[in-house]
C-alpha cells in the first residue's frame, strides 16, 4: 500500500517569498488599497512580490481567494470569499480557498496584526474584501473594453465574465486575467447598494464541506514532514514548576524512541511515532520543583474570592447614588455568583510542526494568532522575520486557545525544535490539553440590587472578582484602562438597563494558573451574573420577565428587538406541558444582540433543555446558514460549560484529564435549537460568539420558573434541584 | 510486520502489535482522516469500521485488526451506502471545524448498514459516544436522517 502524501508543497509555491509562480494570471491587490497596486505574473514563470495578493484568476477561470483568517468551524473560508465574489461579480462555484501566510497585508484591519478573534472576522473584512472584489471587477471589465475597443460603459461583469451586450461579445475571468493583471489599481471604486446584493444574504453552503466529509481537509496534526519525528513533553504537573532532576533510561529502551531531552517547558520524549512517544513518557522519573503552585486548592480559592467580593473593588463604571440608594430601597436582594475555570476542550488537541534550519523556520499548526506567533518564533529560533514562515491548517477547534497572547503553544515547539534538531511535531494529548492551563477564569461576583415602590431597578452594585487575562500580554496596552481590564467587566458595566444609580467594580487576584479568552471571554460569566439578577428583580416586583426587561430597555432598541422576537417565536406566555417551564436571557456582546428563550424541565433531579429559541440581531447577514451554524453551535457550546463544565484544582493539580471527566454535552443532552434573524441594514457584527452569553442564564432562569429555586453557581449539574 | 486490508488494499507495517490501530493509520500510513481526540474511547474521532462494524482505532490493538477488514474514512466513499451519507453531511452542510466528522460519519454508517431506517431514539443511542465540540449534534441527527432517505430511494 502507498502511503499518502506529506504535506503538498505545491500548495503554496506562490506564496513562498519571491519563489516563481505558475503561469502568467495572476492578479493581487496590495492592500492598503490606497497607493496599492495591480500586478500579474508574465506568461514566463515570474516573479511575485509582496506575496500577498488576495485573488489569484487562473486560465481555467478559477479564481483562489487567499483568506486571512483561520477557519475554524467558523465559516471564514465561505463568508469572507462570498464578499469578494459578490463586488466581482463572481461565478461561486469556481471559488477556491486557500489560508494566508504571515504577512502585513493580511493584518486584521481593526486589530493590526493577523488574527482571527472577537467575533470580527466579517466585520473587520466587510469594506476591505469587498474592495478587493470590486477593484478585481473594473480592471477586467476595463481590459475587455480595450479587448474590443468599446467603452468600458457598454460592458457589464456578470457570473465571471465580461460581456458586451451590443455585439454579444464576452470573455471569461480566466482570459482577461493577464491583461487585467497589467493595468493600475483603480483609485475610486464604488460599492454595490445592498439592495443589489445577489450573493450576500443568501444562504451558501461551505466551501469546506466536501473535504471535511470525506478525511482529506487538513489539520496541523495531519502534517507529516520527511524525517520527522513526535514528541511528547512531560510537563509539570503544577503551574510554574520547573524540572528538578529526571531519568530518562527505561523510556530511551522503548523501541522507537530516538531521543530524550530537558527543554523550557518539561521533557521531550522523541520518537518514530505518537505511540512509543507516549509509551516511552510514561517511564520518566521526573522530581520537579512545584514552586508556589502546589499550594492552589478550588475550595480555597473559592472561599478567598467571595471574601474578596464582600468590598468593592477598582470601579469600572458609576451612575448616580449607588450606596445611599442601597440603603432606601423597597425591596433588595443579595446574591453571590460563581463560576469555575473552564478549559476550551477543543476536539483537535494542540499541536505543532516545526522545521527548523539554520535559516529558515517552517511551522505548520492552526492558530488563531500568526503575527505573534510568528514573531515569537522568529526570536526563540533566532532567525529574522522574513526567515520563518506560517502554515495555517484548518483548526479542529479553536474557541480562542489558539489565539495564545504569549504563544505559548509555539514557542515551546521552536525551543523543543532547537534542542531536537530535526523536524518535529509537538503532540499534546487530551490530557496535556486539558491540564496545560489557559483556562477561562474561575469568577466570583456579588450583586446588591433592589427596587422601588413601582417595582423598577433603584440601586444595583456588582463587584466581580477574577483573574485578569489581558494583564502581562502584549494587549495590556489597549485593553487594560486605568487598571481594569475591560475583559473582566464586559457585558457587566455595559449593562443596558435603566437603573439611576449604578456601580460595577472589579478585583483582579493574581495566581499562578494560566488564564486566556474563551468563547465570548467576560460576557461568559457576566451575561450569566446580570441576567439571573435582572430574572430576580423581576420575579421581585411581580412582573413579567420579559416585559418588566423591555421597560427598562427603552434606550437600547436593537436588544428590545431580538427580546420581542425570541419571546414571540418560543410563544412566551403560552402554556406549556406540565412540568415544563420557560426562561430568558438577552445580551449583547461582540456589537451583536441576542435573546434566548429556553424551554426545560427536570429528568432525575438533571435540567433537560428541550428547547432554545433565539434572535440574532448581527447587522447585515452575509450568509444567513453560517449565522444559524454559529449560533447553534454557541448555544450547545454554553449550555455544555453551563450544564457540566468545570476545571478544578487540588493541590495545584488539576483534577480533570479527559472526556470522561471534564464532559462535554453528548446527542442525547442536546436540545433542539431555533436561530430567527433581525432584518438589518446596520454594519454586520460578530456571530462566532454572542449566542454563548444568554443560555447560561436562559436556563437558570427557567429552572427558577419551574422549581423556585436559583442557580447561582456553575456547573449547574452540581446543584441539587430535586 | 503486521498484515492488515485498509480500504480493500493490502499493507504491511512494522508495528509493535499493542499499537493502537488508529496510530499506525496516521503515523504509518498517513490516513490522516482518522483523527486523534482522547486516546480512551470517550470521544469516538477514531471511528473506523473493522469487519463493517464502528469501533474505536484509538483503543484497539493493531494486531486485532490483522485479518480483517478495516475501512476508514478514506475507503467510504467506494461503499454505496458510504457515499449516502457523505452526501446527506453536505446537504445538511453538517460540518464547522470538521475534525469529528470522519468519526460521526463512520458510526452514522455503521448504524445505517445495521439499521436503515433509524429512529431519533436510535440514532441517539447509537450516535453518543461521539463527541462534538461545535455542536452539530442536531445536523447531524437531520444527516443521519436524510442518509436513510437517499438510501432507501436508491433502492
Amino acid at each position: 500500500m502507498k502511503t499518502v502524501a506529506e504535506h503538498n508543497p505545491n500548495r503554496r509555491n506562490f506564496l513562498k517569498g519571491s519563489a516563481a509562480l505558475v503561469g502568467g494570471l495572476v492578479i493581487g491587490f496590495y492592500l492598503p488599497m490606497k497607493g496599492g497596486r495591480a500586478f500579474a505574473a508574465d506568461a514566463a514563470p515570474a516573479q511575485v512580490f509582496p506575496p500577498n495578493a488576495f485573488i489569484r484568476i487562473a486560465p481555467d477561470d478559477t479564481i483562489t481567494v487567499v483568506v486571512n483568517k483561520s477557519e475554524m468551524g467558523q465559516g471564514v473560508y465561505t463568508s469572507l470569499p462570498m464578499l469578494i465574489a459578490e463586488e466581482l461579480e463572481a461565478d461561486w462555484s469556481r471559488i477556491r480557498v486557500e489560508s494566508a501566510p504571515v504577512g502585513a497585508v493580511y493584518n486584521h484591519t481593526g486589530f493590526g496584526m493577523q488574527i482571527t478573534g472577537g467575533s470580527s472576522s466579517v466585520s473587520s473584512s466587510w469594506e476591505q474584501l469587498r474592495r478587493v472584489g470590486a477593484s478585481a471587477r473594473v480592471l477586467l471589465v476595463r481590459a475587455a473594453a480595450q479587448e474590443w475597443d468599446v467603452p468600458e460603459s457598454a460592458c457589464r461583469a456578470e457570473n465571471g465574465q465580461v460581456i458586451h451586450a451590443a455585439s454579444g461579445k464576452s470573455l471569461s475571468y480566466g482570459k482577461l486575467a493577464d491583461a487585467a493583471g497589467k493595468l493600475p489599481l483603480p483609485e475610486n471604486v464604488a460599492l454595490k447598494d445592498p439592495k443589489d446584493f445577489k450573493l450576500i444574504g443568501q444562504p451558501v453552503k461551505r466551501i469546506d464541506t466536501p473535504e471535511k466529509v470525506n478525511g482529506s481537509a487538513q489539520f496541523g496534526l495531519d502534517v507529516y514532514l520527511p524525517g520527522m519525528l513526535t514528541v511528547l513533553i512531560a510537563r509539570s504537573p503544577v503551574f510554574g514548576g520547573k524540572v528538578k532532576s529526571f531519568n530518562a533510561d527505561e523510556a530511551r529502551k522503548v523501541p522507537g524512541v530516538e531521543g530524550v531531552y530537558q527543554v523550557p517547558t518539561g521533557i521531550a520524549v522523541a520518537a518514530n511515532g505518537f505511540w512509543p512517544a507516549k509509551t516511552a513518557r510514561e517511564m520518566l522519573k521526573i522530581e520537579w520543583d512545584e514552586g508556589a503552585g502546589a499550594t492552589l486548592s478550588t475550595p480555597k480559592m473559592r472561599a478567598d474570592y467571595l471574601e474578596m467580593a464582600k468590598k468593592p473593588g477598582a470601579i469600572a463604571r458609576k451612575d448616580g447614588d449607588p450606596a445611599g440608594a442601597l440603603k432606601q430601597m423597597h425591596k433588595s436582594v443579595s446574591a453571590e455568583y460563581e463560576v469555575p475555570y473552564l478549559a476550551h476542550a477543543m476536539m483537535e488537541p494542540l499541536n505543532v510542526v516545526v522545521d527548523l534550519k539554520p535559516d529558515h523556520c517552517g511551522i505548520w499548526t492552526g492558530t488563531q494568532s500568526q503575527t505573534m506567533d510568528h514573531a515569537s518564533a522568529a526570536k526563540v529560533a533566532g532567525l529574522k522575520p522574513e526567515q520563518v514562515e506560517i502554515h495555517t491548517t484548518y483548526l479542529g477547534g479553536g474557541f480562542g486557545r489558539r489565539a495564545n497572547p504569549m504563544s505559548d503553544f509555539v514557542i515551546e515547539a521552536v525551543q523543543t525544535a532547537k534542542v531536537i534538531g530535526k523536524p518535529i511535531k509537538v503532540v499534546w494529548t487530551r490530557e496535556d490539553d486539558m491540564r496545560g492551563g489557559y483556562y477561562r477564569p474561575m469568577w466570583a461576583d456579588r450583586i446588591e440590587a433592589g427596587i422601588g415602590k413601582d417595582g423598577k431597578p433603584t440601586a444595583w452594585q456588582h463587584t466581580i472578582v477574577g483573574q485578569s487575562i489581558i494583564a502581562g500580554t502584549p494587549f495590556e496596552g489597549f485593553l487594560v484602562k486605568d487598571g481594569i481590564d475591560q475583559t473582566s467587566i464586559e457585558g457587566a458595566a455595559t449593562l443596558p438597563y435603566a437603573i439611576p444609580n449604578l456601580q460595577v467594580d472589579l478585583h483582579s487576584p493574581k495566581n499562578p494558573v494560566p488564564v486566556q479568552w474563551w468563547r465570548s471571554v467576560g460576557h461568559s460569566h457576566t451575561a450569566f451574573v446580570v441576567e439571573t439578577m435582572m430574572d430576580e428583580l423581576a420575579h421581585m416586583a411581580g412582573q413579567d420577565p420579559v416585559q418588566y426587561r423591555l421597560a427598562l430597555l427603552e434606550k437600547a432598541p436593537r436588544h428590545a428587538g431580538v427580546l420581542k422576537l425570541a419571546a414571540e417565536k418560543a410563544g412566551w406566555g403560552k402554556q406549556l406541558p406540565a412540568g415544563h417551564a420557560f426562561g430568558v436571557a438577552v445580551h449583547e456582546s461582540f456589537h451583536s444582540y441576542v435573546a434566548e428563550v429556553a424551554e426545560i424541565s427536570l429528568e432525575d433531579g438533571k435540567i433537560r433543555v428541550h428547547k432554545v429559541t433565539c434572535a440574532v440581531d448581527c447587522g447585515m447577514v452575509v450568509n444567513p446558514d453560517g449565522v444559524r451554524q454559529q449560533v447553534e453551535s454557541a448555544v450547545i457550546y454554553g449550555l455544555s460549560a453551563a450544564l457540566q463544565g468545570a476545571i478544578t484544582l487540588e493541590n495545584g493539580r488539576v483534577v480533570q484529564s479527559n472526556f470522561h471527566d471534564y464532559t462535554a454535552l453528548r446527542l442525547s443532552r442536546v436540545p433542539q435549537v431555533e436561530v430567527h434573524i433581525v432584518q438589518s441594514d446596520a454594519p454586520p457584527t460578530g456571530i462566532g460568539e454572542p449566542g454563548t452569553p444568554p443560555i447560561a442564564p436562559a436556563v437558570a432562569n427557567a429552572v427558577f420558573a419551574l422549581t423556585g429555586k436559583r442557580l447561582r453557581r456553575m456547573p449547574f449539574d452540581a446543584e441539587t434541584l430535586a | 510486520m503486521i498484515s492488515l486490508t485498509i480500504n480493500g488494499k493490502a499493507a504491511e507495517v512494522d508495528a509493535d502489535p499493542s499499537t493502537p490501530l488508529l496510530w499506525v493509520l496516521r503515523d504509518h500510513l498517513h490516513l490522516t482522516g482518522t483523527k486523534y481526540g482522547c486516546g480512551m474511547a470517550q470521544c469516538g474521532a477514531c471511528t473506523v469500521h473493522l469487519d463493517g462494524q464502528a469501533i474505536r482505532s484509538c483503543v484497539t490493538p493493531v494486531s486485532m485488526a490483522s485479518g480483517k477488514q478495516v475501512t476508514t474514512i478514506e475507503g467510504l466513499a467506494e461503499q454505496a451506502l458510504g457515499q449516502k451519507v457523505q452526501q446527506a453531511w453536505q446537504e445538511v452542510d453538517v460540518p464547522q471545524c470538521g475534525y469529528c466528522q470522519s468519526g460521526q460519519i463512520m458510526a452514522a454508517t455503521a448504524l445505517l448498514q445495521q439499521n436503515p431506517k433509524p429512529d431519533d431514539a436510535q440514532i441517539t443511542a447509537a450516535m453518543e459516544g461521539n463527541l462534538c465540540r461545535c455542536g452539530t449534534y442536531n445536523r447531524i441527527r437531520a444527516a443521519i436522517h436524510k442518509a436513510a432517505e437517499l438510501q432507501g430511494e436508491a433502492k
